[in-house]
């Protein structure tokens, strides 16, 4: 057996440029790294497949390229490490990194000056650490790393999408042809005029809560569709509503809303700019402020409408001592009790999404609610089906729709 | 036009971001990482919006003497005060013992903590005045919230050894089962929600057309 | 009888708020204990997963809370701190509230004094970033880009502890002290879907029912819910504080809240009026 002399020089610029995804200990010695290629040099191994383990090489699934996964059964005496060796076509196998022993897996993500490349077919071999001849795997075969289009892990996702889309435009198409369908009624909706009324009786204003969130949460992005359609009511009756908003966002939505709402009645006269207003982005100060607008203004109407946390019960309570009528409405699950303790009407979780096609009454929202009803019970089929199934011992359907 | 560009704009977001989700190509991600970036920068910009609302309306306030003005003079002093004592300590104006972090440990910390902490209140109040009795549901709910209630503090292993493991058990099972019901239909309502803002079926920018 | 009765129908809520203000108060200044605090099984969840890391690991802590919960939040911070240095863990903090960092700051300098630990090389508070997901996002892509310097201004390339952290394949376990949004659920969205990264919770009582079904799914290895959840894992790591002071007044509060429902009840029976026996 031929000694090489290596170049300490050379040994670092093959040093691991990144640890595998459990923690192991860098690198490796350069005097071990040379008994490395020693060991693959001497025996000719680097361009033959001589005995070892199998080891597997894909390119890796639903990514964006630039990544190769490896995989093999481990040895039954396993090296406390591998180095994994790559190649490309014309080259030397080389080390790119040092990974755990125990492990049965690898990534190559390898980014910088060696970074896995599209469309190169790259080879790789596994060398025990510390070396021993017979743990050597055998030079898998070539893997070329590739984009992939769709991710095929979400497709469960995507047939549900697609199947609520579709049943989303097929009813909307059905209630353009004229089809009237009746859903259950909701209390806490029924009751949202009916408290504008009472507080337009009483001469006082209603005071609505679009929740803490920013706007690009879908809760708050709901509770400005419902405020179109209680500034409206509130236009209409000339009663004041104020508009207390937690971010700058979302009182320039809330603003703008308000204002339209008000124009498209022919009320833009009444509409008063400084009833929508920015209070603070601070959870607590901004229910300090809320709950000081609830004492002095003495609104008789509270509209509690978005995303809440912790403030729920301080600004519902407070509500309740100014003798308002209140109506919560979120899809905070750890929030509803509160709500449903201190307010007189709640709206849970999709009774609250619902809220616009019911306040609207307008078809194609009407339809939108359809396809969701539809869809649930489709689900609810489903889980009742993939339950009787995985208890048989068939889990086919269960892992389709497992979170990826 | 005034109508259908923030439609189309809404709707070619909508429709992108829908994609991205599935399609892991990097040309696809990086814009999206792009567009993650922009919705960063404009709502930056609408913080200047809101100071602005915010000082015209205590301000004008404070100018008419209305009712209550001096607390509003107390919110825009402090708020100026605290910009500007901020800003003279520069990047490290949260460092320990400077001016700034005085105020945030004297005032804000100390706020927060018990505005947080009215609730304790607020919670007792609220037990003794709503929490009625009137049907067989209530009375389960109100066996099951005695349960935890003792089960998830130390003195209920005291009162009974099995308490907390009936505690863990209403939550981990009854309580899982009902949570996970209502949040299949909450997720259902989002979609709902989202597919009718990206169809443009429903808009929120105060025109006409979306019903009402 | 009656006369009880209506005495507790026109109850004044502030004799509620002074009960339950004493109740509370009282035991925090007294030291009155009432029972010990016994931990439970997702207290011991939280503890053992962080036991069996090997020390020299790197772990990010994520505190994301600000002052509001400080009361749940703060203790179980400080104690997997102790914990983390107790066995040598190095500890990349970082928060998404932007009223988390002097709070990070003061659990890692406490910690880190007792456990002799020095920060840059045992542990580092990068800081608050704005952006909610997108943060985690772009730290699953790259945590220097992230972040560049931490919060004292130093640039993570000059940081010991920092060597070698690109993204979330050199952590070794995540843990995320939460209030709510942005926190942990958001984590295991971002993060642990895509880069399945061990992770350990601890969160506010009130959300934590929401975090069960990440725990079942194997999603979540560890939870502690509220002061009570963060009184458990501080006997455990045999460092009581606030926390296990703490849960004599919560004992007390509860089983208040609890006679206040039976009281409720009572007041609502139906009246009788006077002489209708006859």
């Amino acid at each position: 057996m031929s000694r090489l002399r290596l170049d300490n020089r050379a040994l670092r610029a093959y040093r691991p440029l990144r640890t595998a995804r459990r923690n192991t200990p860098k690198g490796a010695p350069s005097s071990v790294k040379s008994a490395g290629w020693i060991v693959l040099l001497s025996l000719g191994v680097i361009a033959s497949h001589a005995s070892g383990f199998p080891l597997q090489a894909t390119d890796t699934r639903n990514d964006g390229g630039g990544s190769v996964t490896l995989g093999w059964t481990p040895p039954p005496r396993p090296p406390a490490q591998w180095i994994v060796y790559r190649a490309e076509p014309g080259q030397a196998f080389a080390p790119i990194d040092t990974i755990g022993g125990e492990l049965a897996g690898y990534t190559d993500e390898q980014s910088g000056n060696h970074a896995v490349r599209n469309g190169v077919p790259y080879r790789y071999r596994l060398v025990p650490l510390p070396v021993d001849a017979t743990l050597l795997s055998d030079v898998s075969p070539a893997a070329t790393p590739r984009v992939s289009w769709f991710d095929t892990g979400k497709l469960n996702v995507f047939i549900v999408i697609t199947l609520f889309l579709g049943l989303v435009l097929y009813y909307i198409r059905q209630s353009e042809r004229g089809k009237v369908w009746s859903f259950r009624p909701i209390a806490g909706l029924i009751a949202i005029e009916e408290a504008i009324g009472r507080s337009t009786e009483m001469g006082k204003g209603v005071l609505y809560v679009p929740g803490v969130q920013d706007i690009d949460d879908i809760q708050t992005i709901a509770s400005m569709i419902i405020l179109g359609k209680v500034a409206r009511m509130t236009a209409k009756y000339e009663t004041p509503l104020l508009v207390p908003a937690n971010s700058p966002a979302v009182y320039t939505v809330a603003d703008e809303v308000v204002k339209g709402a008000y124009s498209d009645v022919g009320r833009a006269d009444a509409y008063r700019a400084d009833n929508v207003r920015y209070i603070t982005s601070e959870q607590f100060a901004y229910v300090a402020a809320v709950n000081g607008m609830m004492l002095r203004e003495r609104p008789a109407a509270n509209l509690f409408l978005g995303a809440f946390f912790a403030e729920s019960l301080l600004l519902a309570e407070t509500g309740h001592e100014t003798g308002a009528i209140q109506i919560a409405g979120t899809a905070n699950v750890h929030q509803l009790p509160f709500f449903v303790v201190a307010c007189d009407y709640t709206l849970i979780g999709e009774e609250y999404y619902a809220a616009s096609a019911y306040l609207s009454k307008d078809a194609k929202l009407l339809g939108s609610l359809k396809a969701s009803d539809t869809v649930k019970i489709a689900l609810v089929v489903t889980i009742v089906v993939a339950s009787i199934l995985l208890t048989l011992g068939q889990p086919g359907l269960a892992e389709f729709f497992a979170t990826q | 036009m005034k109508r259908e560009i923030p439609l189309i704009i809404s709707m070619a977001s909508g429709i992108f971001v829908l994609v991205g989700f599935f399609v892991p190509h990097p040309a696809i991600r990086a814009i999206y990482d792009d567009i993650q970036q922009w919705v960063i920068i404009v709502v930056a910009f609408t913080y200047v919006l809101g100071m602005a609302n915010l000082m015209r309306i205590n301000v004008e306030q404070i100018q008419r003497r209305s009712k209550d003005w001096v607390y509003k003079l107390a919110l825009v002093v402090s708020l100026l005060a605290t910009m500007a004592v901020g800003f003279s300590e520069g990047t490290h104006y949260l460092d320990d013992g400077t001016k700034f972090s005085w105020i945030y440990n004297t005032f804000y910390s100390a706020m927060s903590a018990t505005m947080f902490s009215l609730l304790a209140f607020f919670i007792a109040s609220a037990a003794f005045r709503a929490f009625r009795v009137r049907t067989v549901e209530a009375l389960l709910l109100a066996l099951a919230a005695f349960i935890l209630m003792l089960g998830r503090v130390p003195i209920g292993s005291v009162i009974h050894p099995y308490l907390p493991v009936a505690a863990d058990w209403l939550m981990e099972i009854p309580q899982n089962a009902a949570k996970r019901g209502i949040l299949m239909g909450a997720a259902l309502g989002v979609m709902a929600t989202g597919f009718r803002v990206i169809l443009g079926i429903e808009r929120t920018y105060g025109s006409e057309g979306g019903g009402g | 009888m009656s006369f009880s009765l209506s005495a507790l129908r026109h109850l004044d809520r502030r004799w509620i708020f002074l009960a339950i203000g004493l109740l509370v108060v009282v035991p925090l200044l007294t030291g009155f204990h009432i029972a010990p605090v016994l931990p439970g099984a997702r207290a011991r969840g939280f503890y053992d997963v962080i036991q069996k890391l090997p020390a020299g690991s790197t772990v990010l802590l994520a505190g994301d809370y600000d002052p509001g919960t400080i009361a749940e939040n703060y203790p179980m911070h400080l104690a997997v701190a102790r914990q983390l240095m107790a066995r040598n863990i190095k500890i990349i903090g970082v928060e998404l509230y932007p009223g988390g960092p002097p709070l990070a700051d003061r659990v890692l300098h406490i910690a880190g004094e007792e456990y002799k630990k020095r920060e840059s090389y045992d542990y580092v508070n990068l800081g608050y970033k704005s952006g909610n997901e997108v943060v985690m996002s772009q730290m699953g892509s790259s945590i220097p880009r992230t972040f560049p310097a931490d919060r004292r201004g130093i640039p993570v390339g000059r940081i010991p502890v920092m060597k070698g952290i690109e993204n979330f394949g050199q952590i070794a376990l995540l843990v995320s002290i939460s209030a709510g949004f942005p926190g942990t659920k958001e984590w295991v969205q971002q993060i642990v879907s895509r880069y399945h990264v061990p992770m350990v919770a601890g969160v506010t009582a009130v959300s934590a029912p929401e975090y069960y079904p990440y725990l079942q799914a194997g999603q979540l290895q560890g939870l502690l819910g509220g002061m009570a959840g963060a009184a458990e894992y501080e006997v455990l790591v045999k460092a009581p504080g606030l926390a296990t002071r703490g849960m004599d007044a919560q004992s007390l509060a509860h089983i208040f809240i609890a006679l206040m429902i039976i009281l409720g009840n009572l007041a609502a029976l139906p009246q009788r009026t006077p002489g209708a026996k006859k």
